[in-house]
Parts: C-alpha cells; structure tokens; sequence
C-alpha cells in the first residue's frame, strides 16, 4: 500500500486506542490498560517514522487527501489534505515518542487512578497525542484550528487532572481561558481569509493571495492567526497561562506540555508564515521578521529572568520553557532555512532535555512531597543518580556541546546573527541564565551548596509552601526503574541530536523544503516533487562550539553565585513590578492578551499595507 | 494590576485591536457577494454524492476529517468531565431525595419524552436530507431522557440511564466513525472515503456513508451528552461533602 | 449598509473581550468566553450569505436553485461543538474550584503569584 494512505493511521490509531481504554480500562487491571496505550503510542511512532523514512528515499512529501478528495488541475478541491514533509513528519515521529516515554514514566504515576477508570489518564494521553500529530500533519487550516482545540480540551483536562488540590484547579482555569480564546482569534482570522480567498487550504490560500496585493484584510488575518497559535506557544504576552498550569500539572503532563505542544504553536505560527503569507500577496519578509523577533526578543528576556527568580521548580522549568520558545521565536523570524533547521534540532533536543528535567523533579515529588528549592535544600544528596541527570540536563540547556541544543543553537544564532549581532548576544545570555537557573536549583538540592534558609520570604515573592501531593499513592522510597531510565533516554536522545550528522543534514534539507512558499504549494496541489538541491545540512562550527561553551561557563558560573549567596536586594527590587504582572488572574491574563494583538498589529502593519 | 490599570490596558488595545478589524471588514467583499468558490464547489460535490443536504455533504464528507476531530473533541471533553468531577476523598455520595412535582409538568413531561426521543432520531436519521444531523439530534434525544428529571425526580432518571451503557455507547459511537473510514481503507480506498452507494437524491438512503457516520455520530452525541450531564447533576444532586451538608448549592433546587 | 452584519461580529468580540476582563465570576466569565466566540458564528454566517440564497439543503428546492455557501455553516456547526464542550470543561473546573476554594471571584483567587 502507498504511504501516503497510511498518513492518517498516525491520527486515527491513538484515537482507537483511547477508545479502548475508554471502555477496557473499567475491567483491565492497571498494568494492562499501560501496556495497550505504549502499544498504540509506538504504533503511532511507527507509522510516523515509516513515512519520514520513506521521504528520505526521494519523496519528501507524503500527499494524502482524505475521503479521497483528489483537487482538479487547478488546485481546486472541496477536501482536507494531511501533508506530511521531512519537518512536520519528524515532529510529528519526535511527539508520539515522547508521549510513548510519558506513558512509560507514569507506569508508577496514580497508584490510586479514578475508581472504574484506571484507563482514563493513558486514554486523555493518547488523545492528546492524536491532537499534536493531527495538528503537525494537517494542510488545511480549518482542521487545524480543530485540532488545535482537540489538545486545548484534552490539556486543561490533563491540567486540572489533580482535583484535590487548589492549585491544579487555578492553572488549568487560567489555561482554558487564554488558550480558548487563542482558539477563537485564530477562528476570526480563518474566516476573514475565507473572505478573501474562498478557500481553507494552506496551499490553496496562498495561490490566492499570491495573485494580488496586500491590504488590510490580509494584515488582520495574519495578526489574528497568528496570535491564536502564539498564545499556545506562550509567546510574551501571550504567555501568563503557561507557568500556572505547568507548575501544577501532573509531572508527565508537563513534560508533553513544556517538551512539545508549547513548541507546535512555534511551528505553526513558521508553517503558517510560508505556506500561506509569504508570498507577494502576504505579509512581507521584513514585516514578518520584525513582528517575530520582536517578540521572540521579548519573550526569551522575560522568560529568562522569570525563571531565575523561582523557587519551585516546576515553575522555574516551565519559565524556562519560556524562555527557549523566545529563542525559537527568533530562530524561525530571521526567515532563513538555517534559522529554521538551527530551530528544529534545537526544539527537538531541547523536549527531550526539558522532558527529562521535568521527569527529575516528578521524583522529587514524589519522594519529598515538596519542589521548592529551599525545603529540599540538600535533602536529595541521597540520590546521586537523579541529581546527576538534573544537572546535565542543566548544563543541555545552558547550550553545553555537543549536546543537540547546542548545535541547534549555534546554527540559529548564527543565522540570526545575520540579522543582527545583538540577536547572538540575546541566544548566549538567556540560555546562560535559564540554564544557570536549573544549574542553581540543582546545587541546592543536589548538593546543599549555600546557606539553608535565605532570607527572601519579603512580601509579594513567590511562597509556595510545602503541601505538594506526591502523585504517586504514597512517597515514594525507592526510586522505580522507569522513572530512572526515561530521563536518562531522553538526555541520551538530545545528545544523539547534537551528534548524529544525519540528523543535522535531514534538519537543513527538511528546513530547505519547509521554509519556502512555493515548493509547498506545487507539492501539495500539483504533486511536483521539489527539487532536492541547495539545501545546506547544519553542522558544527568552531564559532558556535566557543558560544556554546560561553554560555555554559556564564551559566555555571551564576549557578555557582546563585547558590552561595541567594538573592541579591537590588535585583530583587529591580525585578518586582515584572513579577508583579504574573499576579495569577485571568482578568490581567486576557487583558494581555488583547494588548498582545494590538502589539502585534503594530509591528506587522508597517511594511505590509504600505508596499506598492 | 488594579482593575483600573486592567481596564485601561485593556481599551488602549481594544481600540488597535478595533482600528485593524474595522480595517479589514471594510475591504472584505460585500455581504451578500456571489463570490463563494468553495461553497459552489461544495453544493456541486453534494449533489453528485446524492446528498440533499450540502452542509452535511460537507460536514461528514467532503470534510468528514473536521467532524471526526470534533467528535474526538467531544469524547474528550466528556472523558475530562468524567475525571474532573469523580469523587474524591472527604466526599460521599447519598441517595436522592424524592422531590414533589405537580400534576400537570408531570402529565406534561411524560407527553412530551416521547414525542421528544422521536424528534431526536428523526433528526438524526435525516441528516442527509433536512437540516440536522447527528450531533443536532443527539442532543435532542439527550434532553429528551432529562425531560424525566423535570416530570418526575432524579431517583426515575436514574433509572433509565444507567450509566454504564451509556458510556460505552459514546465510545462505541466515537468507534464506529473511525471503523468506517479504516473500512474504505480495507477496500482499497483512502481513509473516509465514501465507498458506499450513493443511492438517489432525497432518499433516506442517499449519501452513502454520510448516513452511517451521521448515526455514529448521533449515537456518541446522545450517550456523551448523557454522561456529561449526569456528571454535572451528580455533584448538585448526588456528591456531598463528609463534613456537613451545609455547603449552600447543595440539595435538590426543587 | 453592507458593513453592519461584519460590525456586529468585532463588537460581539471585543465586548465578550471586555466582560472578560472585568469579570467579578468564573462562571460569567465563562460565559463571556462563550459570548466571544459568537462573534466567530457570526462572521463565518455573514461570509457566507448570497443576496437572495437560500438553504443549501435540496430536498425540495431544485438543484440550481440560489443557495448561500454550506462550508461555512458546516465551520460554524463544527465551532459550535468545540464552543459547549469547552464550556462544559470549564464549568467542571468552576464546580471544583469553588468546593477548594470557597470562592468564584478572580480578585480572591491569586494562589499562583510571581
């Protein structure tokens, strides 16, 4: 059978295994009910990898028009096309992998799952899996919008998955709002390009606008589409939600959460920009890179010194998270096919880091019921081989050679640097300091560097007392093997990212195909397969081995700092109106939100209604 | 932020955010315009499958994807709903309390269940030929069992929705619309293809598959509105804090 | 007055928006959300109106008759679905943040600061 028709089998199997364990996972004893939903997981993988591979034999795009909804000669269709090229593919092969190692890791998760329903939690993860692949694969922009909604309602339920306590309740409000009304922005934007062009595919919509020029229809489309899918990337200030409701998910959630869905709305903003508003008819490539650095810029600053400022945990890596989707941001802005491909290994490398980190604070959880820096302040000397992995997984995400976030780092700040040189500044200083900042945490309680108590507990900080459920029945005392070996993979994966050339050259060949307006259109409406050559595989070079060794000793160094002496006054005072503005209300939230279409307004109009 | 700091936040954006949509509506193409490429070839595309109703063409074929997504939705909001209001520690569960009810809603609920139920599965077994369709008319065949919680108590509701059936039907729905698309794969064809005949225009058997899936999906809308709901009740009517009854919202509202 | 029915929908939009953001109550801000995304229904209906069109359902009208476009009412049907079940997820939330926290109103719910 051709390829291509197994395409949907990627979506479709997770969502039959959710089925299953919707209905077995009453009678299945909980070791089954694991078992079936690694078994749909991989499949999923599988079928994803199988394409990719197929790909790589010199058909990079795997076209499927579902029901069969073959277009005419020109380009015109009433169905939905899933196309799948080397970067969606691969992304969407890296998220059904790390939902197979969620589901591993939260083997010992929920000893005490919801009476009847032992299956509920692997079924909401599969689905939530059938949502990100769906969205990776999807060529039509309506279908997007659908799954979009589909890991929406799957995430806040994920979320608030912990209804005994307060706080999961809280973020997974907060995250419902925004990101619902993300959703309906998006939906606004859809329908005004609808207007213009009479058409919902990507490929579609963008022969169409190529054929005139912009105006303000266009603009607002762009501004609305764009916001929907930045505020699932949590971009700056769209980004409120994410630091509540990642710190108060459920560990594995997390890990999916902060490891690749915030990193789809990064990728769907970039896929939308070139299938759809690159062309003539579009947003130009000046407007486009303004608006997305900016941001990007933006983003990566607050997130940086957001999470420098945390306690607990969870909330510092998911600032963090933060963080490096600024940088991303920035990656994808500067518009080149090396920006693009630095970016993909680097998101890729980066989820597996970030995963791991994540699934190393679930077992301080679990066996300290606290992740606040301070309670556990050398309390985890006990155990060296969770420390070790917390730690290297610091240094991954300071940019520590050869480390995949590294290369992709290298490669994005040196095609960003092409912009501007202050935008290398910008990659080696935030990853200095979110990295310094898990660096820190991580000789606190690893290694009990500094003094026990600080005296920070100043009005309005960050007090989060020590009530945290363990999610596991009860604490844990030994640590169980999965939970182990799964971060352990993860950091091994994100290094096999930095040192595994094919990587790296399937990266710059896949950005060569993705970052590019019309190879997109003539693949998917005319069948053509694009022409292979040109594409510059990213690779090493000494320039980005000395940054990423920069930043790595700039990271150490203020972890080193940090721990010893916490807190300095004048940051602190510096830093209070910033934190100040995350004050955990949804009324502030979605103000920023709207002041967050307006900033974008304003920086793509210029350049965009002004053009001949 | 102060609410008036939020507030002020708010207009200053609010009025960009006005400026860039009223920017647009005014280039946008008349309302009223002939100019709907797809709808036309939409309604072409319906006909030639035999089905009546465009919007269901649409919806169940020619984007039968959408409405497989949206069906997952649906089954994942319900199965979200279900884990986001079990029951936890420090709260039990008591019986319903029988509830008084006049004669005439009484006479009048148990006139209209009927006639209700009926409407829903003639809605949905016209999909494809009327307005409707399944999700329109499950939704109405589950109100319609709820029109027993008003005629009568929640102890009678109760009775006739057992919940586990019901939840099994909402998977078996969500089920049989991803089965039906992997059987035209099996016959050679591409995922949700409609293999089907497609019978003669306006028949109740015309549109082929549109008519299975239009049942798949009434059968999950009904049974997943069900579950959905009686979850909801069961936190009114049925879940109780261990400590006191005091808690206000608690108790039958009647 | 072409304009007015596109009008009607940005002020739905930014009115839902404003609701939002001054809400006093989970519950209506939820139902503020749900105001919002009307706005959504309304733009892809006004899209998609024809002068003179009518129903695109041909059961008993000829089939050249002058139809308004199905794809965008097959979108907001679509949307529609998407719109209740967020809401019912949400109301979910609200039921079990009230029995944890007493309280409704956003101003008093700020356990997740800085």
């Amino acid at each position: 059978m051709n390829i291509a028709r197994l395409l949907p089998l990627v979506v479709v199997v997770p969502l039959l295994g959710a089925a299953v364990l919707a209905v077995g996972g009453r009678r299945l004893p909980r070791i089954a009910s694991d078992v079936v939903s690694v078994a749909f997981a991989a499949t999923s993988a599988a079928l994803a990898l199988v394409a990719l591979a197929g790909g790589a034999h010199g058909a990079p795009y795997v076209i499927d028009w579902v029901g069969g909804w073959r277009p005419g000669p020109g380009g015109e269709g009433v169905g939905i096309v899933l196309a799948g090229d080397p970067m969606s593919l691969g992304l969407t092969a890296f998220t059904s992998l790390l939902v197979v190692a969620v589901l591993v890791y939260s083997w010992r998760y929920f000893e005490e799952p919801p009476r009847r329903r032992s299956g509920s939690f692997p079924a909401l993860i599969l689905l939530f899996q059938a949502g990100m692949c769906g969205f990776c694969l999807t060529g039509d922009l309506f279908n997007s919008f659908v799954f979009f909604e589909l890991m929406g309602v799957v995430a806040y339920a994920l979320t608030g998955f912990r209804v005994e306590e307060r706080r999961p309740l809280q973020g997974a409000m907060a995250f419902g709002l925004v990101n619902s009304l993300g959703g309906y922005a998006m939906l606004l934007g859809i329908a005004l390009l609808y207007a213009r062009t009479g058409e919902l595919g990507l490929a579609q919509i963008g022969r169409q606008l190529d054929g005139r020029s912009p105006d303000a229809v266009v603009l607002a489309a762009f501004v609305l589409v764009s916001a929907g899918l930045l505020v699932k990337a949590a971009a700056v200030p769209f980004h409120f939600w994410l630091p509540d409701a990642h710190a108060v998910a459920p560990t594995p959630v997390c890990m999916l959460l902060s490891g690749v869905m915030v990193e789809l709305g990064v990728f769907g903003v970039t896929r939308l920009y070139w299938t759809v508003f690159a062309g003539p008819g579009g947003v130009p490539h000046e407007a486009a890179t303004r608006t997305l650095v900016t941001v990007g810029v933006l983003t990566a600053l607050v997130g940086a010194v957001m999470s420098w400022r945390q306690r607990h945990l969870k909330r510092l890596l998911a600032f963090s998270t933060v963080a490096h989707v600024g940088l991303f941001l920035i990656g994808v802005g500067v518009l080149s096919p090396e920006g693009t491909a630095g970016t993909a290994i680097y998101v890729l490398a980066h989820g597996g880091v970030k995963a791991a980190l994540f699934a190393c604070t679930g077992i301080l959880l679990d066996r300290y019921a606290s992740v606040d820096e301070k309670e556990l302040h050398g309390r985890a000397r006990e155990l060296p081989l969770t420390g070790a992995l917390y730690m290297l997984g610091g240094l991954a995400l300071c940019g520590m050679p050869p480390f995949g976030t590294s290369l992709g780092k290298a490669v994005a700040e040196e095609s960003a640097g092409h912009t501007g040189h202050w935008l290398t500044a910008v990659f080696v200083v935030v990853s200095a300091v979110t990295g310094g900042a898990v660096l820190r945490a991580g000789l606190r309680v690893f290694a009990g560097t500094g003094p026990r108590t600080y005296d920070d507990d100043a009005p309005g900080g960050a007090r989060v007392p020590g009530d945290e459920g363990p999610e596991t029945g009860t604490r844990l005392r030994r640590i169980p093997v999965t939970m182990l070996t799964v971060p352990a993979v993860l950091l091994a994966a994100a290094l096999a990212a930095g040192l595994v050339p094919q990587w790296a050259a399937g990266a710059g060949s896949a950005a060569h195909l993705f970052a590019a307006h019309d190879i997109y259109a003539s693949a998917v409406l005319d069948g053509q397969t694009a022409p292979a050559a040109g594409a510059a595989p990213a690779h090493w070079n000494t320039a980005g081995v000395l940054l990423g060794l920069l930043s790595t000793a700039l990271g150490a160094g203020l972890a080193v700092l940090g721990a010893r002496r916490p807190r300095g006054a004048v940051t602190e005072r510096l830093l209070a109106p910033l934190r100040r503005l995350q004050s955990g209300h949804v009324g502030d939230y979605v103000a920023w939100a709207v002041a967050g279409l307006a900033l974008l307004a304003l920086l793509a109009a210029p350049g965009t209604l002004t053009s001949p | 932020m102060t609410r008036r700091g939020r507030l002020l936040l708010f207009l200053i954006a609010a009025t960009v955010t006005t400026v860039l949509l009223v920017g647009a509506f005014v280039e946008l193409p008349d309302f009223g315009t002939n100019f709907h490429p797809y709808g036309d070839r939409a309604v072409h595309a319906a006909l030639e499958h035999r089905t009546a109703n465009a919007v269901a063409s649409v919806n169940f074929d020619q984007r039968a994807l959408d409405t497989l997504v949206e069906e997952t939705i649906l089954f994942a909001a319900v199965l979200g709903a279900v884990v986001l209001l079990r029951q936890v520690t420090g709260e039990r569960r008591r019986p319903p309390r029988p509830a008084r009810v006049s004669p005439a809603i009484r006479r009048l609920g148990v006139l209209l269940l009927p006639v209700a139920l009926l409407v829903g599965l003639y809605v949905v077994a016209h999909g494809q030929l009327t307005p409707g369709g399944g999700f329109q008319g499950g939704v109405v065949v589950a109100t319609a069992l709820h029109l027993l919680y008003v005629a009568a108590d929640y102890r009678a509701l109760e009775r006739i929705r057992p919940l586990g059936p019901y939840e099994v039907g909402d998977v078996v729905g969500e089920a049989a619309y991803v089965v039906t698309g992997l059987a035209a794969m099996l016959g050679g064809s591409t995922f949700l293809a409609n293999v089907l005949p497609w019978g003669t225009l306006g028949t109740l058997t015309s549109g082929g598959t549109v008519v299975v899936l239009n049942a798949a999906v009434g059968m999950e809308v009904a049974c997943g509105v069900v579950v959905l709901l009686a979850t909801f009740l069961d936190q009114v009517v049925e879940i109780d804090e261990e400590s006191d009854g005091a808690r206000p919202g608690t108790g039958e509202s009647r | 007055m072409t304009l007015l029915p596109y009008l009607v929908a940005g002020w739905i939009f930014l009115v839902g928006l404003y609701g939002l953001v001054t809400s006093r109550n989970l519950i209506h801000a939820v139902g503020c959300l749900a105001v919002t995304q009307s706005s959504t229904y309304v733009l892809l209906l006004a899209i998609g109106y024809r002068d003179g069109g009518t129903a695109p359902v041909f059961a008993d009208i000829p089939t050249d008759a002058r139809v308004v476009d199905p794809v965008v009412q097959a979108l907001t049907l679509t949307d529609v679905v998407v719109g209740a079940t967020v809401t019912a997820l949400l109301l979910a939330l609200v039921i079990q943040l009230h029995k944890r926290h007493g309280t409704v109103d956003p101003d008093e719910l700020s356990e997740l600061k800085g």
